[in-house]
């Protein structure tokens, strides 16, 4: 199932599933950095699930999404596939981008996942674009980007919002307040009370949502997608919600105490959705624990088949630049590799 | 390239017309023939364009597709990016290339870098349209050239013609390419004549540059304004040097093969290119043509472009520091 149906009792079972999956998909990248399997920097959801997939459910297969550095859960809310996405963190072959993305920058533009994004406040304009694709194209689709409350300050979000809003087109811009822009908190960094309120100078609907409850960030999305795909424009929610790990993996977490932490994680998202699905009879205790072992039982598997999937060739390294054959990059790459020596620069056919 | 001026609408059919002219033909031509394609940029509609390039192309395609943008290049340039990435052909306008810093970072991290990052399964097929050179009496924050900049920087295709035929059959090329193409227009050519040919169906392949005018011993690789000046001068110089001038018409993919056989040729060469010379679209040219024909030089090679300043405002000051046909000609002076 890529979209999910969370008014039905299977789309509500399937929303938990996919919380769950980042949740034992992140926590388990977590540990393999910790372990030194994964290159580069990791930038975990946990704690953020009824986010991405609250918003998710609310999007039609083909709509479009915009994500951020911390990408992971909404590649997983958007239907990606936790295996390919696993291969991409170790830079292997078979990854969403054959390792030339890694965990900051999965995309499967098919799936309408616009790409995860090293920049900060670079996917909004990026949404605004789609959701011109959309309007110019007459197609019933919605862009809806992911950006965090630090995000809010960078410019080209405002500008972004600003053209969707001037143009009205279906886009929808979703802040994932989790209190932190790094080390910095939100009022550090923001002279407002809520930061829906910038939706005011737009001219746009603006709301803030328990991003802890996935039913609420759900109705919100949901609402703003029908304003969309009637002509009526952008939507802007900010939903307040709490990373459980550090900005990154390795960080230190000065700003802030365990108890900050543990105030947030008793309204935990995963554990209220479930509790709420058990009382209306769903799901039961031991559907759910076997469901939880089954999603961690797949992200073993990814883990393992990302393992022994093979690194892309090293001459991969010179291809995807362009759709079109440019010589400067065959020639130059086999001037690099010649003789198996790389660095050589000589080779002029004059010699 | 037929300069045929035969009446009839044969494909052989040409029509002198100006280089800005020769944009908006092209611009037309492809809004025509593709309606996935559109234009975006400040005051590209109803105004028809700072420099009137666009000029009355809303008449005929609507606001839909001759979209006046707020004062936003991040934001525009951005929605650019995300259009290209979803299905469509956008033309961006930069008005001036100056103001890219505005928006490098939608250029640099999103326009040239998806496509790689994401395993090359993204098309980006999108045209930056943007205006460079001094001439104008404009100042520093409306005269660079920055072309260089971008044509050093992968993932980005370079174009920067010096023709009114260059133009458009370039720019076609541009908008029917599946990658990002940056494409630079002079301004102070806009006005400049040619004989462009009026088939639908004329391209020009990107990465490929044209011998403008044959010559025995001396090379002029010239942009942009400098093509139609060194022309000139080497109209001037016939009977006591014989020139050859080439307009590399793209920056990158530079054509090294055509600048290397007319040095072997001449064994002397000349660029003449109107940005900084310090790292340069100068230095690049020379390289590539070191690392070829090293053997065949029998003079080094000279540069002709603007003393790594700023382009000044009075026009005493201005004049000082753009490159004009006597710096070519000095340059000549110089090895013959
Ligand atoms: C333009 C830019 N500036 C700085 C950074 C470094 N950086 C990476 S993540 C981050 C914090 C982003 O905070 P926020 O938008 O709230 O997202 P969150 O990490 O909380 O999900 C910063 C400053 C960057 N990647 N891009």
């Amino acid at each position: 199932m890529v979209v999910i149906d969370i008014e039905t009792e299977d789309g509500q079972r399937e929303a938990l599933r996919r919380m769950q999956t980042i949740r034992s998909f992140d926590s388990k990248a977590g540990d393999l950095f910790a372990d030194g399997e994964l290159p580069g920097f990791v930038h975990l959801y946990v704690g953020e699930e009824a986010v991405g997939v609250g918003a998710c459910s609310a999007l039609e297969e083909n709509d479009y999404i915009t994500s951020t550095h911390r990408g992971h859960g909404h590649c997983i809310a958007k239907g990606l596939d936790p295996k390919q996405m696993m291969s991409e963190l170790y830079g292997k072959s078979g990854g969403y981008c054959n390792g030339k993305g890694g965990s900051m920058h999965i995309a499967d533009v098919d799936a309408g996942m616009l790409g995860a994004n090293g920049i900060v406040g670079a996917g909004p304009p990026l949404a605004t674009g789609a959701a011109l694709t959309a309007q110019l194209k007459g197609e019933d689709k919605v862009a809806l980007a992911f950006f965090g409350d630090g995000a809010v300050a960078q410019g080209q979000v405002h500008e972004a919002i600003n053209i969707a809003a001037t143009w009205n087109l279906p886009a929808i811009f979703v802040v994932e307040n989790n209190q932190y822009g790094e080390a910095t908190p939100v009022e550090k960094q923001h002279n407002v009370q809520n930061l829906s309120e910038t939706a005011e100078a737009y001219n746009i609907p603006g709301f803030t949502v328990d991003g802890m409850d996935i039913t609420a960030v759900y109705e919100a999305v949901k609402e703003a997608r029908k304003r969309a795909a009637d002509g009526q424009g952008p939507t802007f929610i900010e939903a307040e919600t709490y990373r459980y790990h550090g900005h990154f993996e390795g960080d230190q977490q000065v700003y802030r105490t365990q108890e900050d932490v543990d105030i947030w994680k008793d309204r935990d998202a995963i554990e209220t959705f479930k509790t709420r699905l058990i009382d209306a009879g769903v799901i039961t205790e031991d559907e759910y624990d076997e469901m939880k072992a089954e999603i961690d039982e797949e992200i073993e598997d990814a883990v393992a088949e990302a393992k022994e999937a093979p690194y892309p060739d090293p001459s991969e390294a010179y291809e995807d630049m362009f759709s079109a054959t440019v010589p400067e990059i065959s020639q130059f790459s086999s001037q690099m590799r010649a003789d198996g020596g790389r660095g050589r620069t000589d080779g002029g056919e004059d010699q | 390239m037929s300069t045929d001026t035969a009446s009839g609408t044969g494909p052989a059919d040409t029509k002198e017309m100006t280089f800005r002219e020769a944009i908006r033909l092209a611009l037309r031509e492809e809004l025509e023939r593709d309606e996935n394609v559109f234009v975006m940029g400040e005051d590209v509609g109803k105004f028809g364009g700072v420099y009137e390039v666009t000029g009355d192309l809303v008449e005929q395609f609507g606001e839909e597709r001759l979209r006046d943008t707020p004062i936003s290049e991040a934001g525009f340039m951005g929605a650019g990016v995300g259009a290209a990435a979803t299905g469509t052909r956008p033309v961006v306008e930069i008005m001036f290339s100056d103001f890219i810093g505005v928006c490098s970072e939608q250029i640099i991290n999103q326009m040239a870098k998806n496509r790689y990052m994401f395993g090359g399964k993204t098309e980006m097929p999108i045209t930056v349209r943007t205006t460079e050179g001094g001439g104008s009496g404009a100042a520093s924050q409306h005269s660079g050239t920055l072309h260089t900049w971008f044509a050093h920087f992968p993932g980005v295709m370079a174009v920067a013609p010096g023709t009114p035929a260059a133009a458009k059959g370039l720019l076609k090329s541009a908008i029917r390419s599946n990658d990002p193409v940056i494409f630079f227009e002079n301004k102070e050519i806009y006005g400049q004549t040619g004989e462009v040919p009026l088939d639908e169906d004329f391209t020009l392949p990107i990465g490929e540059a044209s011998v403008e005018r044959e010559g025995e011993d001396v090379t002029v690789v010239a942009t942009q304004r400098m093509v139609g000046e060194s022309l000139e001068l080497a109209e001037e110089l016939e009977g006591q040097v014989s020139v050859e001038v080439i307009d590399p018409r793209s920056l990158y993919p530079l054509d090294t093969d055509t600048l290397v056989e007319s040095v072997k040729k001449t064994g002397r060469l000349v660029i003449a290119d109107e940005s900084p010379l310090s790292y340069g679209t100068h230095a690049e040219i020379g390289m590539r043509v070191m690392e070829n024909a090293f053997f065949s030089l029998d003079a080094p090679i000279q540069r002709v472009g603007v003393a790594d300043v700023h382009i000044p405002f009075s026009p005493v000051l201005e004049d000082e520091v753009l490159p004009h046909a006597s710096d070519v000609e000095a340059a000549i002076n110089r090895i013959v």
